[in-house]
C-alpha cells in the first residue's frame, strides 16, 4: 500500500487550485517547507504571503483578505493555528463567517520528536465548538485533495486537520469527497468502528483482525467532524448495537465526544473511545508514540471486544 | 482646506457627538468616552475622505474602514446613520435584544461596517488583509483604521505593524486615538504604550503627530497619508477622552458608563 502524508497532498492540491482559481491566496507563518505551502509559493509567489512567526496576525490578515473576496488558505502547525490564534479565529473569522480556510498541519502526536509542545491533541475540540466552522480531518492523500478542493468551493470558514506522517492511501485516486457524509469502508453487524484521520487505516487493520476471529466490524470514516453525519452513525449502531471511536486526539472534545453526543440524543449504545486519555504526548518516533498512547489496531480490537461485551 | 468645509465637518462632528450621548443613554450601556475622542477623525473620514456609497454598502471599489477599538461602536454607528446607511432613528436601538446595532461592530448585521471588531488588537491585521487583497485586485481603494492607545498593549498590533511595513502597504493608514485613558486608569500608569510615534517609526511606518480634535490637522494628515508611497502611515492623534462633554473629559469613569437622563440632557446642551 502506498503512503503519503496529508500535508504533502495539501501542497499538491494547493498548487492545482492556484491554477484554477485566481482568488486563492495562501498565508504561512515561517513553515512553508513543512506545511508544504511552498508548492504553491513557488508557482504563485504574488499570491503567497509569509506572515512570519506571528499566527495571530496571520489569522487576522486572512480574515481581511476574505473580506475583499479572496479565498485565503491560512497554514501553520495545528498547535499554533488553533491554540495560539484561537481567539483571532473565533472573533475575526468564525463570528463574521469569513471565507477563510485554516489548513493546519502536524496535528496529533505523530509530529513525533518535537514533543508535547508541538503535538496538538485538542484542536478538533477547539474548532468544533465554534459556530460557523466546518471541521475536516481527511484520512489519506486523495481525501485531502478532495477536502481542499471542496473547501475552496465552499463559502465560509473551514478547518482542515492534516498530518506530518506518511499514512496509507486507502481511497482511489478518483475519490469524490462528499462533505458531511460518513464513508462506510467496511460492513459488519457486530460492532461499529468510527475513525477519523490517520486512525481510519488503523481501524481497517483492526477490522481485519476481528474478521479473522469471526467478528464483523463496520468501519466508518468520519472525515467531516462538523457537521457530523448523525444519520450514518445511528443507522450503523442500530445494526451493530455497539461502537468504538478512534482518533489521534484527546478523547475529550474530539470525535469520541461528537459521536457520544449523537448517540446520547439518538439511540445510546455501549461505546468505547480510543484516543489520548487526558494526557499530553512526549517526544519519540511516531510509531512508538502511537503504541505508547494506545492508538494501534490491537487497542481498537480490545476496545471493540469491551464494547461488544457491554451489549445487553 | 476651505473654511466652509471645515465648518461643515465640525458641525457634523457635533451632531455625531450628540448621537453618541443619546444612544448610549437610551441603551443605558456602551462606551461614550472613547467614542467622543474619535468623533472628529471618524467625521473627517466618513464625510470628507472615503469613497463609499450608502446605497451600495458592499460596493467593491469602496474605501474600507476598520474600527479596531471596537468599543467605540457608537461613533461609527452615528457616522453611518448620518451618512445614510440606515435611518438615524435606529441609533436608539443600540445594544437592544433583536436590534442590528450590536454592542461592538458586526459586519454581518450593520450596513457599512467592513469588519467585525471588539476584541482589541485584531483590527489592524484585518486592515492589512484588505490592503493586500485590494492591491492584488489592482484597485486603488484605501484602507483606514482607528486604533486606541490602550489597545496597543496587545501583541498582535505589533505583529501587524511589522507586516504592514514589510509588505509596503501605502494604501493603508491608521489613526491612533491617544486619549491617554483605559479602563483601569491612565495608560501611562496601567501599562504604558508610549512613545507611540517612535515605535511605529522604528517598525518602518511614516508617522505624523496631530491634535486629533483639530479638523484642519486631521484633513492635512489624511493628505499626508495619501501622498506617502512605499509604506503605511500612522497618524498619532492626541485626543481627550469624553471630548465635548465637560464632566466626561479626561475622566476614567466614562469609558464604559452611559449617561443618565440628567447627565445626557446636560451633555446634549453642551454639544449644541
Amino acid at each position: 500500500m502506498s503512503k503519503i502524508a496529508t500535508r504533502d497532498a495539501y501542497g499538491r492540491a494547493l498548487a492545482r487550485l492556484g491554477a484554477e482559481k485566481a482568488d486563492v491566496v495562501v498565508l504561512d507563518a515561517d513553515l512553508a517547507k513543512s506545511t508544504k505551502t511552498i508548492d504553491f509559493a513557488k508557482v504563485y509567489p504574488e499570491r503567497f504571503f509569509d506572515m512570519g512567526i506571528a499566527e495571530q496576525n496571520l489569522m487576522g490578515t486572512a480574515a481581511g483578505l476574505a473580506a475583499i473576496g479572496k479565498i485565503p488558505f491560512a497554514s501553520t502547525f495545528a498547535m499554533f493555528a488553533t491554540g495560539r490564534a484561537f481567539e483571532q479565529i473565533r472573533n475575526s473569522i468564525a463570528y463574521p463567517k469569513l471565507n477563510v480556510k485554516i489548513a493546519a498541519t502536524h496535528a496529533g502526536i505523530t509530529v513525533g520528536e518535537d514533543g508535547a509542545s508541538h503535538q496538538t491533541v485538542e484542536d478538533i475540540a477547539l474548532m468544533r465548538v465554534l459556530p460557523n466552522m466546518t471541521v475536516l480531518a481527511p484520512a489519506d492523500g486523495p481525501e485531502t485533495e478532495g477536502a481542499i478542493r471542496w473547501a475552496a468551493e465552499h463559502t465560509g470558514p473551514v478547518y482542515i486537520r492534516l498530518g506530518r506522517l506518511a499514512v496509507p492511501v486507502i481511497n482511489e485516486e478518483n475519490y469524490v469527497f462528499t462533505p458531511g457524509k460518513a464513508v462506510t469502508l467496511r460492513q459488519g453487524k457486530d460492532v461499529t468502528i468510527i475513525a477519523t484521520g490517520l486512525m481510519v487505516s488503523v481501524a481497517l487493520e483492526a477490522a481485519e483482525a476481528l474478521a479473522a476471529e469471526g467478528i464483523g466490524a463496520e468501519v466508518l470514516n468520519i472525515h467531516t467532524i462538523k457537521p457530523i453525519d448523525a444519520e450514518a452513525i445511528l443507522a450503523s449502531t442500530a445494526r451493530t448495537g455497539c461502537v468504538v471511536t478512534a482518533e489521534e486526539h484527546s478523547v475529550i472534545g474530539g470525535l469520541g465526544s461528537a459521536v457520544a453526543e449523537v448517540l446520547v440524543e439518538g439511540q445510546p449504545v455501549p461505546m468505547e473511545r480510543v484516543g489520548l486519555k487526558d494526557t499530553f504526548g512526549e517526544s519519540g518516533k511516531p510509531a512508538e508514540l502511537l503504541k505508547k498512547y494506545g492508538l494501534t489496531a490491537e487497542a481498537v480490537v480490545a476496545a471493540a471486544r469491551r464494547s461488544m461485551e457491554r451489549k445487553r | 482646506m476651505s473654511e466652509a468645509i471645515t465648518q461643515r465637518l465640525e458641525s457634523t462632528a457635533r451632531q455625531i457627538r450628540q448621537h453618541i450621548i443619546a444612544m448610549t443613554h437610551a441603551a443605558n450601556s456602551g462606551h461614550p468616552g472613547g467614542s467622543l475622542s474619535a468623533a472628529d477623525m471618524v467625521t473627517a473620514l466618513f464625510f470628507k475622505e472615503m469613497r463609499i456609497d450608502p446605497q451600495n454598502p458592499r460596493w467593491t471599489e469602496r474605501d474600507r474602514f476598520v474600527l479596531s477599538k471596537g468599543h467605540a461602536a457608537p461613533v461609527l454607528y452615528a457616522a453611518l446613520a448620518e451618512r445614510g446607511f440606515f435611518p438615524v432613528e435606529e441609533l436608539k436601538g443600540l445594544r437592544q435584544t433583536g436590534h442590528f446595532l450590536q454592542g461592538h461592530p458586526d459586519m454581518k448585521k450593520v450596513p457599512g461596517v467592513d469588519m467585525s471588531t471588539g476584541s482589541l488588537g485584531q483590527g489592524l491585521s484585518a486592515a492589512i488583509g484588505m490592503a493586500l487583497g485590494l492591491r492584488l485586485d489592482g484597485k486603488d481603494a484605501r484602507v483606514w483604521a482607528i486604533l486606541g492607545d490602550g489597545e496597543l498593549q496587545e501583541g498582535q498590533v505589533w505583529e501587524a505593524a511589522m507586516a504592514a511595513a514589510h509588505y509596503k502597504l501605502d494604501k493603508l493608514a491608521i489613526f491612533v486615538d491617544i486619549n491617554g485613558l483605559q479602563i483601569d486608569g491612565p495608560v501611562e500608569e496601567v501599562m504604558s504604550s508610549f512613545p507611540v510615534l517612535e515605535k511605529f517609526q522604528a517598525f518602518g511606518w511614516n508617522t505624523i503627530e496631530i491634535d486629533g480634535h483639530s479638523m484642519p490637522a486631521i484633513l492635512d494628515a489624511i493628505e499626508v497619508a495619501k501622498a506617502t508611497t512605499g509604506r503605511p502611515t500612522c497618524v498619532i492623534a492626541r485626543t481627550i477622552k469624553g471630548k465635548g462633554v465637560s464632566f466626561m473629559e479626561n475622566q476614567v469613569g466614562w469609558h464604559g458608563t452611559a449617561p443618565n437622563a440628567e447627565q445626557a440632557a446636560t451633555a446634549l446642551k453642551e454639544l449644541q
